[in-house]
Formats: structure tokens, C-alpha cells, sequence
């Protein structure tokens, strides 16, 4: 059996919002696995906190509830709802990547060295690094007379590719993806699929929200499905039937 | 003291010109605790009665202005820190103390490099110019601050790299040309006076100025504000790589969410002179927890 890379426990986050004194609930009670070499499936209705969880196992937001329990390479056992700051860069750094809907990038920085970055940061000299790059944006059929260009005035379809190039680039231990097929054309979310297959082959593990349900049934080993929060009479004080 | 043999050690010159030590990431460089600046008489209540709960710096008692409150952070080497917050909030004044500009009220701020501990404000005025010469760079807001405008640019370089003990004419000449093109400032133009330069040019001075001794910890306060987009990001990129190749651990004092998003990975929120919030930057911006960061964050453009 493959071993597990990251569990959460009763994962629940919401809202508190100052202005209008208002909690805005997002996901609760999430419970999820995702094991080396494969992918698990986030699905459920809009609005459900699909990308919350993401963001939560990624500490981009902070968990209200429960526990992120990741089993790093060296191992150990760290719940990532509390880990230190500097503790959750390291990973970052090294073990954890995310693929958001959007890219956010430094200006001016040409397509290839914004791939090659995360390699960088790790150390790797910026030859072997943009090396790599160029082969991960070949893979997801990125034309090369793009390369040199920064990303700013790609279309959706290109900056998407390029996020996703980013991500898989790094080869982490595990990859958080949101939605990373959202604007393709088929052929391209073909190869997305094809490049998605080979690195769970190489032992990624992944935790996926998909657009299209055929890829759910394609990709995932795995499949959680959330529900939407209570309604507000729960948060009242009434107790479920 | 080890401290005072480094001190007249003139190998400090060479190394930080062909390069200094890389600091391993991880390792502490500086620990700041219940920093305090009070400008005015200060008294019993001054911290007590002010703060983001009484909505004001201003004693109420004595009117002494509070503009640090029991200010407390770390910060790791080659790691980018930023401070953001609106004007008065304190942000700046952290890093004016801590490059001895300002002396704190109160508080405590250790220096780690290479070995050795420097307790910042126990220190007698000849360590502390040393340390701000050898150890540390600041570039301002107003290059008025950072360079004389009386000599050339090239000038202003050479003085820092003087005042460490580089004397060899054609070695400074060197130096200065290389941080100048590192900068990407035309190094032909060195000997002009930095008053003849645009905004961003005379940014990119100061930066090669605070560069010249290869410090391993670099204050930035609000280095983009008033540059043009396209300057602001050729500065933002420059800051990045030299973190990149030195390691350079910095403080990035701004009120742009922009800027901190793009070059921080931890941030701390300021407000009348109190850390009001710390975290990581994407989750300060994306899930701010602070009703103050809520606002800043929802104001932003």
C-alpha cells in the first residue's frame, strides 16, 4: 500500500468578518487522505469550500477546526493548522506546491525564469533549472517563442499552463491543483491529463479540484465529496433532526 | 571580545567584495523584543491608554507620542520580511531603531552573524558604526537620506566602501563600476552628481551604496513609493535576485499590499505603533484576521 503523505480531521473553516459582524461559513468537518503516487478528488457544488481546503492545507488560510496532519520525507508528523510560519515556508519550499486559478508572478520576468523560479529557490543553478522548465512547458504544449515573454499578456488558457508548469516543475511530494483544466481546450486538457498521469507514476501525491466530472473519473483514486454548510439555523443554536 | 579583533579586521573588505559567507536558511539573524519608541515626555499610562483599542498613539495623559509599543518579531536569514501598515503606524520607526537613525525607549534587539551576538542597543556609538558600515544597508524613502548630494554618485559608493577600509583607488573605481551595472545604473555615469538622475535612478544608488559591503541584513523603507509602475518593477525585480545571489536577509517596510505580496514571504501588520498581526503574506492578504487588515486588505486597489 502506498504510504500516506497527508490526512485532515475534522477540517473546518469560516469567516469572521469585522465589518459586518458577520461568520460566513465555508467547509466543515472535512476528513481526507491523500497518499503517495495518487491523486484525490475534491468535488461537490459550487460554493462548498472546495478551494477553502486547498487553501487551508496550503496555510494560505488559517484552519478554524481541526487537523492537517502531513508525514514530511524526513518523517515525523506535523499538523500544518499549527505549524510555525517559518516551518510552513520550508515545506513550501521544498514538499508542498499549489497550482491556483490565478498566477501571480513578478513583472517583467520572462515565462521560462517564472517556471524555473521555484528550482531556484532551492538551490538548483538557473541553467539546470530553466532546462527543466523548458521541458515541463513543452509537455504542456507552451510554444517556445513564448518562453522569453512574461506571462502578463498571455491569454487564460496560456498563464494557466504556465501555473501548472510551475507546479509540476518542482516534482514535490505533494501538489495541490485548483482546477487546473478550468480554461483549456480539450486537446490541451488531454495533455494536462497525460502529464498529470506521469507524475502520479512518479509518486506525487495530489489533492484535486476538477472542473469536469470526466476527470474526476479519470484521475482520482480517491474521491471526498463535500456538502454545503448547515443551514443558519444550525449556527443558532438548534440542533439537526 | 572576538567582537573587537573582527572589527579592525581588514579581510572584512576583501570577503565582501569577492563574497561573503552564505548564511545558511533556517538560522535566526535577528531578534527583536518589546521594542518601544516614545517621542515626548512618556508616562505611567502611555502604553496602556493608546493602542488599536483606543484608536490613537497619543498618550491621553501626557500627550507623548507612542510610536512602538512592545514590538516583538524574528527574522531568518536571507528570509524577506515585510511591515506594512499606514503612515504613523510605527513601521518605519522599526527599522530606523534598528539601524540606530532613532534610539528606542525601551527594548531589545540581538544581532546574530557569523558567530557572534551584538546586543544593538548596549552598544557604544564605535560598534554601532561599525555595524551599520560592515553589517548593514538601509535605503530610504528620500534619497536625500541615503546619498550626498554634494558628490557623485560614484562617490557615494566609494565612502561606504572607505569608511571599511578599502583605500586602492583603481580597486574602489572596480567596485563601484560592477554594483553600479549590477544596479543597472549606467556605471558611465558615476561620476556625475546623483541630483542629475531620475527618482528610480537614484533608488538604484542607494541600492548599490547599501550593497557595497555585501550586508547580510538590508532595510528597505518604502523604497517604490512615488516610482512609476514600470521603474517600481525593475527595483522589485532587482531586490529579489540580490536576495537570491547573497542571501541578504531584509526588512521591507511599505504600505503597498503590492509590493509585500510580490516580495515577502512573512508580513507583520502595524497599527499606533503595535504589531496588530503576523503571518505568512498570502494568508495576511487572502484570510486577514484583524478588523484593521480586513479594511486595509478591502481597500486595496
Amino acid at each position: 500500500m502506498s504510504s500516506m503523505i497527508l490526512k485532515t480531521e475534522g477540517l473546518a473553516k469560516e469567516f469572521f468578518l469585522h465589518e459586518q459582524g458577520k461568520t460566513i461559513p465555508s467547509c466543515t468537518n472535512v476528513d481526507l487522505e491523500a497518499h503517495e503516487g495518487e491523486l484525490t478528488a475534491v468535488t461537490g457544488q459550487t460554493g462548498v469550500g472546495k478551494s477553502t481546503v486547498l487553501k487551508c492545507i496550503y496555510r494560505s488560510y488559517l484552519p478554524s477546526m481541526g487537523r492537517i496532519l502531513y508525514y514530511p520525507a524526513h518523517g515525523g508528523r506535523i499538523d500544518l493548522a499549527v505549524a510555525s510560519d517559518n516551518l510552513v515556508l520550508e515545506l513550501r519550499r521544498r514538499e508542498i506546491a499549489f497550482v491556483t486559478q490565478f498566477l501571480h508572478c513578478l513583472p517583467r520576468r520572462s515565462t521560462i525564469d517564472v517556471v524555473a523560479e521555484p528550482l531556484v529557490a532551492r538551490g538548483i543553478p538557473r541553467t539546470d533549472a530553466r532546462e527543466q522548465a523548458a521541458v515541463t512547458l513543452a509537455a504542456l504544449d507552451v510554444p517556445e517563442r513564448l518562453w522569453s515573454i512574461p506571462p502578463a499578456t498571455f491569454s487564460g488558457g496560456e498563464k494557466q499552463r504556465v501555473n501548472l508548469a510551475r507546479g509540476i516543475v518542482q516534482r514535490p511530494r505533494l501538489l495541490l491543483l485548483d482546477e487546473p483544466t478550468a480554461s483549456l481546450d480539450n486537446e490541451t486538457t488531454e495533455r494536462v491529463v497525460q502529464l498529470i498521469g506521469s507524475i502520479k507514476a512518479e509518486g506525487v501525491a495530489m489533492i484535486a479540484i476538477f472542473h469536469q466530472p470526466d476527470l474526476v473519473r479519470r484521475l482520482a483514486d480517491r474521491v471526498i465529496r463535500l456538502f454545503p454548510p448547515a443551514p443558519a439555523a444550525m449556527t443558532m443554536g438548534e440542533t439537526w433532526p | 571580545m572576538t567582537m573587537q579583533t573582527e572589527m579592525t579586521d581588514e579581510a572584512v573588505v576583501a570577503s565582501g567584495a569577492a563574497g561573503t559567507p552564505v548564511p545558511e536558511t533556517g538560522q535566526k539573524i535577528l531578534a527583536v523584543r518589546d521594542l518601544t519608541k516614545i517621542f515626548g515626555p512618556g508616562c505611567g499610562e502611555c502604553l496602556a491608554s493608546t493602542g488599536p483599542l483606543a484608536d490613537t498613539n497619543v498618550c491621553p495623559r501626557c500627550g507623548s507620542i507612542i510610536a512602538l509599543a512592545e514590538v516583538g518579531f524574528n527574522l531568518y536569514a536571507g528570509e524577506i520580511l515585510g511591515i506594512i501598515g499606514e503612515s504613523g503606524s510605527g513601521k518605519s520607526t522599526v527599522v530606523k531603531t534598528l539601524y540606530f537613525d532613532l534610539s528606542p525607549t525601551g527594548g531589545e534587539a540581538v544581532f546574530h552573524h557569523s558567530d557572534m551576538s551584538f546586543n544593538l542597543f548596549t552598544l557604544n556609538a564605535a560598534q554601532r558604526r561599525w555595524l551599520r558600515n560592515h553589517r548593514m544597508g538601509m535605503v530610504y524613502q528620500n534619497p536625500h537620506l541615503g546619498l550626498n548630494f554634494s558628490v557623485s554618485a560614484g562617490g557615494n559608493i566609494a565612502e561606504r566602501l572607505l569608511v571599511c577600509e578599502l583605500y586602492h583607488y583603481g580597486k574602489i573605481r572596480t567596485l563601484v563600476r560592477e554594483l553600479l551595472s549590477r544596479t543597472e545604473v549606467p556605471p558611465g555615469r558615476m561620476d556625475e552628481r546623483p541630483g542629475g538622475f531620475s527618482g528610480g535612478m537614484q533608488q538604484r544608488v542607494q541600492i548599490a551604496k547599501a550593497l557595497a559591503t555585501r550586508p547580510p541584513l538590508l532595510f528597505l523603507d518604502e523604497i517604490t513609493t512615488g516610482l512609476d509602475l514600470s521603474v517600481q518593477a525593475r527595483i522589485l525585480d532587482l531586490i529579489l535576485e540580490i536576495q537570491r545571489e547573497f542571501m541578504t536577509a531584509m526588512i521591507v517596510v511599505t504600505h503597498d499590499l503590492g509590493v509585500i505580496r510580490l516580495l515577502a514571504e512573512r508580513t507583520i501588520v502595524m497599527k499606533h505603533g503595535r504589531i496588530i498581526e503576523a503571518g505568512l503574506t498570502d494568508q495576511i492578504i487572502e484570510d486577514p484576521q484583524h478588523p484593521y487588515t480586513q479594511r486595509l486588505v478591502a481597500s486595496a486597489l
